[in-house]
């Protein structure tokens, strides 16, 4: 499965980069992402959340890079679903911000995993990725990801539809935070 | 706390929910001191804009006390006892949109800018109480408020006017000034403006403080169209009058140089088989709309003019009169109010006088009686104009 997508967000080039190439901060607008840590300089091991089915980790390296302009990387040895992405920032026309444009590939495999996945994904899946981004450009231009009352648990807000209402939390359901 | 909630379509209830907290580093909570039922609210009750749900806080029209602020408001822009006016878009201040000053499309503040794009081609910002569609916020008829962006957005109101001078510059002040200055205005210009509800009777106001020649107000409500008589403007009552002939009579011919629609999507119509048509329509849902005014402002409008919508719009609508349109050379502009822009300029003007924001006010309520404010506004009872709620 190919997906790609692309946001522009009103900062450098080489301040998008950086943040992303911080690969720990991808689970802050990923949804699907739990956990990314740095296990050298190129390599890195990642975990992805319960939606998936089951916790599913994977270690990957960064087999091209560009600073300030691209990032590569693909998933090594045998995870469970192999996959590779790019991304590249160009500088806008409006000489402030930057074109950010993600492309990714998933090896989906046959069984009960590949269903899992397949159902994660629904039957939209590049709006998983637009999602990812648009959150991806609230962090960078806000500093966080905005919530609501109806969507007040950040990167799951399109999981939650219908929402719930717009009216405060109650303290339990605060305490409680997101269904996993 | 108590707040004015959705509870189905045509019915608010005042329900006891949680008060609001922080959940993002930069929010604000405001104790409500005043706010107001708008006629967007009336679209939402009536069910026109979708994804509304059961138990959402209404309104947009607030202001109050702020009593928390998150660790990411530094205090030189906002802490606790600032009294402010909180302006219904909500704006981060930092993406594109924000930086050219278009603040009601902010690109980061609708955590359910998937859904919003989805119906209007890109997202559009978070909304007050303004259904999930704007965002899924909780709105400010109630006693507190949850206020996102709070160093970006809400005015501090410094000086001792009263609640009533200054509550409006959260919305409809400044909506009805961008309706007027989005046209242009030029001392020649003759300005007419359909709707006489609180939105169109300051695009009005507006529209003669930035020095058009003469301010016409169309609506059918008798008390209304006295409101916008008594302030200066020339009325035409729709019910009484063809609107087309009544307007080349007070123009010379011409046409009004200047057109604002200030009614949106639930205009009513004098012409029986015209109005049906968009009943019907409506009602099979293949179009959202009955845009009656904006259709007689474009047709009406003098060649080369601008037509002005701050009517609020939600969906598709049916038999847009393109050639009148193209043929003549006239401009569409439109929006929801980028109210930040305004606001400061706008207080400016009350403080010096220029405008009097109270004139419209006709009822004052206790929040626990929004139900009946409600009925009084939309249906046009004992004069209503509008209604301010007291938490
Ligand atoms: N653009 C924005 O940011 C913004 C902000 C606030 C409100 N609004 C919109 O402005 C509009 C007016 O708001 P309001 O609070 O004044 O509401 P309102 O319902 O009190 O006023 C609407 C008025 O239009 C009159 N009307 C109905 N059909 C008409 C017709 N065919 N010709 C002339 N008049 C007609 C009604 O009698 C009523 O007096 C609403 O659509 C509201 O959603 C837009
Ligand atoms: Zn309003
Ligand atoms: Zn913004």
């Amino acid at each position: 499965m190919d997906l790609t997508a692309t946001t522009t967000v009103r900062k450098s080039a080489s301040q998008v980069y950086a943040f992303w190439r911080e690969l720990e901060n991808l689970p802050t607008f990923m949804a699907h992402l739990e956990q990314v840590r740095a296990t050298g300089d190129r390599t890195s091991h990642w975990v992805a959340s319960a939606p998936f089915g089951k916790d599913v980790a994977w270690d990957a390296e960064i087999t091209d890079e560009v600073p300030g302009e691209r990032i590569g990387w693909r998933s090594t040895g045998d995870a469970d679903v192999p996959n590779a992405g790019t991304v590249s920032f160009v500088p806008a026309p409006d000489g402030v911000s930057t074109e950010v444009y993600v492309a990714l590939v998933y090896d989906i495999p046959g069984g009960s995993l590949g269903k899992a996945v397949a159902k994660y994904f629904g039957e939209e899946p590049h709006q998983q990725l637009d999602d990812d981004l648009r959150r991806f450009k609230q962090v960078l231009e806000t500093g966080e990801v905005v919530r609501s009352d109806g969507a007040p648990w950040g990167k799951r807000a399109r999981k939650e539809f219908p929402q719930r209402p717009a009216q405060p939390l109650s303290d339990a359901e605060l305490t409680k935070g997101a269904e996993a | 706390m108590r707040a004015n909630t959705w509870a189905g379509r045509n019915k608010v209830e005042v329900r006891d929910v949680p008060d609001p907290k922080i959940l993002n580093s930069r929010d604000a909570i405001v104790r409500i001191t005043s706010t107001a039922i708008c006629g967007s609210d009336l679209h939402l009750v009536d069910g026109y804009v979708p994804t509304m749900q059961d138990g959402d806080v209404m309104g947009h029209e607030f202001m109050g006390e702020v009593v928390e602020v998150g660790s990411g408001v530094t205090a030189d822009k906002l802490r606790a006892g600032d009294r402010v006016v909180v302006p219904f878009p909500i704006a981060c201040g930092a993406c594109a949109a924000c930086a050219a000053e278009l603040y009601s499309c902010c690109e980061n503040t609708n955590p359910n800018a998937g859904i919003a794009e989805k119906m209007f081609g890109h997202p559009v910002a978070g909304i007050f109480g303004y259904s999930h569609l704007t965002g899924g916020f909780a709105g400010g008829q109630a006693q507190y408020a949850r206020v996102p962006f709070a160093d970006v957005g809400p005015l501090k109101i410094e000086s001792d006017l009263t609640d009533e001078q200054v509550l409006f510059l959260s919305d409809i002040l400044p909506t009805g000034y961008m309706g007027a200055e989005m046209c242009d205005i030029r001392p020649s210009d003759v300005v007419a403006v359909w709707g006489a509800g609180p939105v169109g009777q300051f695009a009005m106001d507006s529209a003669r403080v930035l020095g058009a020649a003469k301010v016409i107000a169309i609506d059918k409500e008798p008390y209304r169209l006295r409101m916008a008589e008594e302030a200066g403007h020339i009325p035409i009552n729709f019910d009484d009058a063809d609107v087309r002939s009544k307007l080349l009579e007070l123009t010379g011919g011409r046409g009004p140089d200047k057109c604002i629609d200030a009614v949106g999507l639930e205009a009513t119509h004098g012409s029986a088989h015209i109005a049906a048509y968009d009943r019907v329509k409506q009602a099979v849902r293949s179009e959202t709309e009955r845009p009656h005014a904006l259709r007689q402002a474009i047709l009406s409008c003098r060649s080369g003019g601008v037509v002005s919508v701050i009517g609020v719009y939600g969906g598709l609508l049916d038999k847009f009169p393109a050639g009148a349109w193209m043929n003549r050379s006239l401009t569409l502009r439109t929006g929801q109010c980028h109210v930040q822009r305004y606001m400061k300029p706008l207080l400016e003007r009350i403080e010096r006088g220029e405008i009097d924001s109270t004139r419209i006010i006709t009822h004052t309520l206790p929040l626990d009686e929004a139900e009946r404010g409600f009925d009084l506004f939309k249906n046009k009872q004992d004069n209503c104009e509008k209604v301010v709620l007291k938490p």
